[in-house]
This record gives C-alpha cells, structure tokens and sequence, in this order.
C-alpha cells in the first residue's frame, strides 16, 4: 500500500526492524547450534564402550568412564521423583479441586517462590537440614533436593491440566453417584493423565542437569556406590570437576558427559512436545 | 428382558451399569469394582473416603508451604552468627577474609548485579526481537520448530553452558571480541586491562544466553493476549507491519514484557554453575569488565564445602539468604505484572 499517504522512512523503517528481528533470531540460534555442534563434535570421539562400563581412572592414567555417575544419577533422579512426584500431583488436585479460596492462592503463590528459588540456596538448605544433623553427604540428601525441586512444575502443571478437562464428564460421573474422590482419580485425573505425564518430564529434564544443589548434598564419588546413605556420583558434577580441571583427557570426558547428559533431556523435552501435539493437549504446554 | 421380570422395577439409572445377581448377604463383592449402587448404599462410607481424599491432598498441598517455612527457617539460624556480628556492615564490608574471620559480601553483590545487568543488555533485545520474530515474521510452517528451539535453551543444563563457555566462548572473547571492545572503547573504562577471556563479560554474556528464552517466552505469551482488535485497529489506520506491533502489541503488553524481564533477572542473580565456570573467582571490585570477579552464588558454590569455621558456614548462608529475599522479591513483582496482562485481558488500550 504505498499509495503516496505511506512516507518512505516509515517503510523504511518497518525494513529495518524486519531485518532486526531475524538478526534477534539468528543470534539467538546461533550459541544453541554452536553448543549442540561442540557437544557432538568434542564429545562423540570420547564416547566408547568404557565410558558405559566403567569408573573414572586416576590422573595421568587414560581410559576410564563414567559408569558410576551415570547410574548415580539414574538413582538421584528416581529417588527424587518418588518424592517430588506423589507430592506434586496431589497439591495439584488440591489446588484444581479444592483450591479456589485464598489459601489456594497462598499455596500457588509458595509453589511459585518454590520455583524461582536459586538451586544454590536450595541445596544449602538441605545441606542444613539433613547433611550436618546426618555429619555426612548422602545420595537420599541429593535425592530429596531434586524431588523438592520438581514439585512446584508438578503441581502448576498438575491443575493447568486438571483444569482444562471438561466440567461435564467430572458432573456425569458425580450425577451418577460416583463418590467425588472416586471421580477426581478414575475420571478426571485419568483424562488429563497425558498432560500431567508432560509436566513430569518436564520437571525431570529441568532437575536432571542441576549441579549446584548437588554439590553440598550428593557430594559426587570416585567410586561406585548404590547405597543411598552415601555419598553418589552424578553426571552433572563429574562434567563440573571434569570441566575445571587442568586435564585434557578429563577435558574430553566431560564433552561425552556432557553430549550424553544433553541428549538424554533434549529427548525427553522432545518426547513431551510430541506427545503434548496430540489429543486434549493441543494448544498447550 | 422381559417387562414381567420385577427385576425391571430398579430405577433407571441402574441401567448403566451391569444388573448384579442377587447375593445373600454374606456373598462377596463383585471384583470389577464398586457400581454406581453400591457407592450411594455405602454412602456413609464414600464421604468417610471423600473426607481422607481431601486430607491428603491438603497435606500435600500443606507440605510446599511447609518446605518454603523450613528453608526460611534453617537459612536464618544457620546465619545468625553472622548477622550477629556483623549486622549490617556485612553488606558493606569490602574485605572477604576467612582466616582473619572478616567477612563483608560487597564484591559479591556487585559482582551479581553487575553480571546480571550486562546479560540484561544483551538479553532483552535480543529477547523481544526473537519474540517479535515469532509471533509477526516467522513463516508459519517454521513457527513451532524456531519457538521449540528458543524453548531449547532454558532446558540445556547449567553445567553445560559453563562447559561450553571455559572451551568455546572464554576463548572466542579473548582473541576476537574483547582485543575489538579494547581498540574502541577503551576510553569508557569499562574495556581495559588484560584480556584473559574470563571473567565478568563472559559470564554476562553467557547469562544472557542462558536468560533470553524467559523474556521471550513471557512476551510472546503477553503478544498473544493483547486482543486482535487493538492490532486490526491499529492497521485500518494504515500502519506499516512495525507501527502496528509497536503500537498496537507493544505498546499494551508492555507491563507483562517487564514482568518477564524482572523473571528473567530473577534468574540470572541466581544463576550458579555457569557463571562461577566463567566469572574468575576473585574477590575484587574492578571496574573494567574483562577483569574477573565473583557473585553471591558462585561464592557459596566455590568455599562452601571448604567452610570449616562456624562463622565461614554462617557468613555463606548469610549470602544465601540475601540471594533468597531478592530472588523472591523480584518473582513477586513479576507474576504481578505478567498476571495483570494475561489473567482476564486486561490489556489497556494506549493505542
């Protein structure tokens, strides 16, 4: 429409800001490329049969894996959502169910504090809490700081989803009889199983590269260890010592640590969206 | 069925569900489950269960109040050493001195605002940019796969961006950007000093990165909200494509935008890993941004499992307490401002 009303400048600069915003674009993409390129790049040459098999080797010996910190966090994470999971869901019901009064509002509120607390402070938190009255590092103390950390996505996923089912199926079961907590479990939390299945991946893919809450509670571990009262070896802390250290070779081991660690939530995220594309979740998430 | 069977005589809602045979009383229950009948019989038994289910969906409810009580809690017993003998000199104290027992966390703080503030910079055009670009320019077929993408960002693990930062970015600042910013703009102060990479550009910079899907995601969400008759009036007065988003959708979702850059600072000054990989670690207050320093985070990551003495521990969780308040002040302020926007539509017409 430039009609002779339209100035140039004003196209000109609806060109220029165009031109901005897919300059924003490229250099936003720009560093994600570069670090999935560099992971690929550094880390697919180190990775080998023996970083699945076995322990970290000392200094100046080569060869070596990280067998043990990938079970370790395999561990830290299922002990973790065990308790963040349960806890998560049900202050979710409570709040979609229950929660319409100002003490929902309180409890949403907290879960939103919960959320955008710095990882550091929490994992001093629970150093406080549990490892000095235990007077040692423990898997079950790193466990514990992940699964609190899940818990607020849980929950607000939780009744973000419960939410969105439809109030006649939840009035259909009631009308036949059905008792309301009968009704919450077999329909709707049943319908909206899918979504809340979304914010669990979610909250396991974000709490599953967390370092810093580890660092005073799971402690990290040279050798293997299964028992959950000891201190553990996790992924992210190997990549962390690894990755400050003055070793080339242990420079290299942190680049498969960290190509494995980011392929296993860029899997996960991208499971979520694609199950997230699909029936009630459509134009969620 | 035959309408002589006085079977026929139940009411009709028995008709959804499977007819039972008759049992004498001591018979067991169907194992399918309980029918619609047999809930409203043992109905005294079905609110005993509504009340239980009520109970612990409360209590887990309860129990995030109760962890966000705890933590204040142990963070502030844990720190009254400190802050009893420090009071508030703590936060203007220059000298962080554990064998002499000094501790003041001014170095820290500034350190975290200053890193912050420069991942701002950069972060919050790049941000609304990236936002525009997605909402107004992208081809639609593209639109989900670059949003995905932006979304990427905040799910890549701190560590990993600290990774990729010793290795790639600390190397990249020294030999090509930093010499650049040195040449030119020596002359503000700010880009002077030896160039080693590391130190408070860095982890600017690579908070930026870690911070711009918040802003983008939050303007987009806002973008979204502002209503279509806003932009369409805006258009029928003839504006180009960058008058309508500027007044149209800017302009009045422009409070949700800084609730999303107040998130997104929330998250910078917490930001640890990353930033103690790249900052430098040392205590010191310079004022050209190539020189290293140290934040509140990155301290506590670095000394705390070295803490040895009472007071060290106490002065740390100290630190930790301030990051808590400030973290939870800046989110408060940020849901107010992103709710106004999105909750009920209250978009307010500038245009």
């Amino acid at each position: 429409m430039r009609n002779g009303g339209v100035k140039y400048t004003r196209i000109a600069a609806d060109h220029f800001v165009s031109g901005l915003s897919y300059l924003a674009a490229f250099l936003v993409l720009a560093p994600l490329t570069a670090i999935f390129g560099y992971c690929i790049y550094r880390g697919a040459g180190s990775l080998d049969i023996a970083f699945f098999t076995q322990i970290p080797k000392p200094v100046g010996e080569s060869g070596g894996g990280m067998a043990n910190a990938i079970v370790g966090s395999g561990m830290l994470l299922a002990i973790g959502s065990l308790i963040g999971v349960p806890l998560g869901v049900g202050a979710g019901i409570y709040l979609a169910e229950f929660g319409s009064g100002k003490l929902g509002n309180l409890v949403r509120f907290t879960a939103d504090v919960l959320n955008g607390l710095p990882s550091i402070v929490m994992g001093i938190s629970v150093y406080a809490l549990i490892v000095i009255r235990q007077k040692h590092f423990s898997a079950l103390a790193g466990s514990l700081t992940l699964g609190i950390m899940m818990v607020p996505i849980i929950t607000r996923a939780t009744e973000e989803m419960l939410r969105m089912v439809p109030p006649s199926l939840r009035e259909a079961a009631l009308g036949i009889g059905v008792p309301r907590w009968r009704t919450t479990l077999s329909i709707t939390l049943r319908t909206a199983q899918a979504g809340i299945i979304t914010g669990v991946m979610l909250a396991f893919a974000r709490v599953a590269g967390e370092t810093a809450p580890l660092l005073f509670t799971a402690f990290g571990n040279a050798f293997w260890n299964l028992d959950p009262r000891q201190p553990i070896a996790a992924l992210p802390l190997q990549i962390f010592t690894y990755a400050i250290s003055p070793f080339d070779d242990w420079h290299r081991k942190a680049w498969a640590g960290a190509l494995v660690l980011v392929a296993l939530i860029v899997i996960s995220v991208a499971l979520v969206r694609w199950v997230a594309g699909r029936g009630i979740l459509k134009g969620s998430s | 069925m035959s309408l002589t069977n006085p079977q026929s005589q139940r009411p009709a809602f028995t008709l959804l569900v499977p007819l039972r045979k008759k049992h004498s009383g001591d018979a067991p229950q169907s194992h399918t489950g309980p029918s619609s009948q047999d809930l409203l019989r043992h109905s005294s038994t079905g609110a005993w269960a509504d009340k239980l289910f009520r109970g612990v969906v409360t209590l887990c409810a309860f129990s995030i109040i109760a962890i966000v009580l705890l933590i204040v809690a142990e963070l502030v017993s844990q720190s009254r050493l400190s802050i009893e003998r420090f009071g508030l000199n703590f936060f203007t104290g220059h000298d962080w001195d554990p064998v002499a027992g000094i501790f003041g966390a001014t170095p820290f703080i500034y350190g975290t605002l200053l890193s912050s503030l420069i991942a701002l910079c950069i972060a919050v055009p790049l941000g609304i940019g990236v936002a525009v670009f997605i909402t107004e320019m992208c081809p639609s077929p593209l639109r989900g796969t670059v949003s995905f993408l932006v979304e990427l960002l905040a799910a890549i693990p701190s560590v990993i961006y600290g990774l990729w930062g010793i290795f790639v970015l600390a190397p990249l600042l020294r030999t090509i950007v930093e010499p650049v910013l040195a040449k030119y703009l020596a002359w503000t102060g700010f880009f002077s000093g030896p160039q080693y990479g590391i130190g408070m550009l860095a982890a600017g910079v690579i908070l930026a990165i870690m911070i711009i899907p918040f802003i983008s995601s939050v303007t987009r969400e806002v973008m979204l909200a502002v209503p279509s008759s806003q932009r369409e009036a805006v258009m029928a007065l003839g504006a180009t494509r960058w008058e309508t988003i500027r007044t149209g959708v800017l302009r009045n979702a422009r409070a949700g935008i800084f609730g999303g850059i107040i998130l997104a600072l929330g998250r910078a000054l917490g930001e640890t890993m990353a930033v103690t990989m790249l900052i430098g670690n040392r205590p010191e207050i310079a004022r050209s941004l190539f020189a290293p320093g140290y934040t509140m985070a990155s301290v506590i990551a670095n000394e705390f499992s070295e803490a040895t003495d009472d007071l060290y521990v106490s002065a740390l969780v100290e630190i930790g307490l301030a990051l808590f308040l400030v973290t939870v002040v800046s989110n408060i302020i940020a849901q107010m401002l992103i709710w106004n926007i999105t909750r009920g539509h209250k978009a307010r017409a500038h245009a």
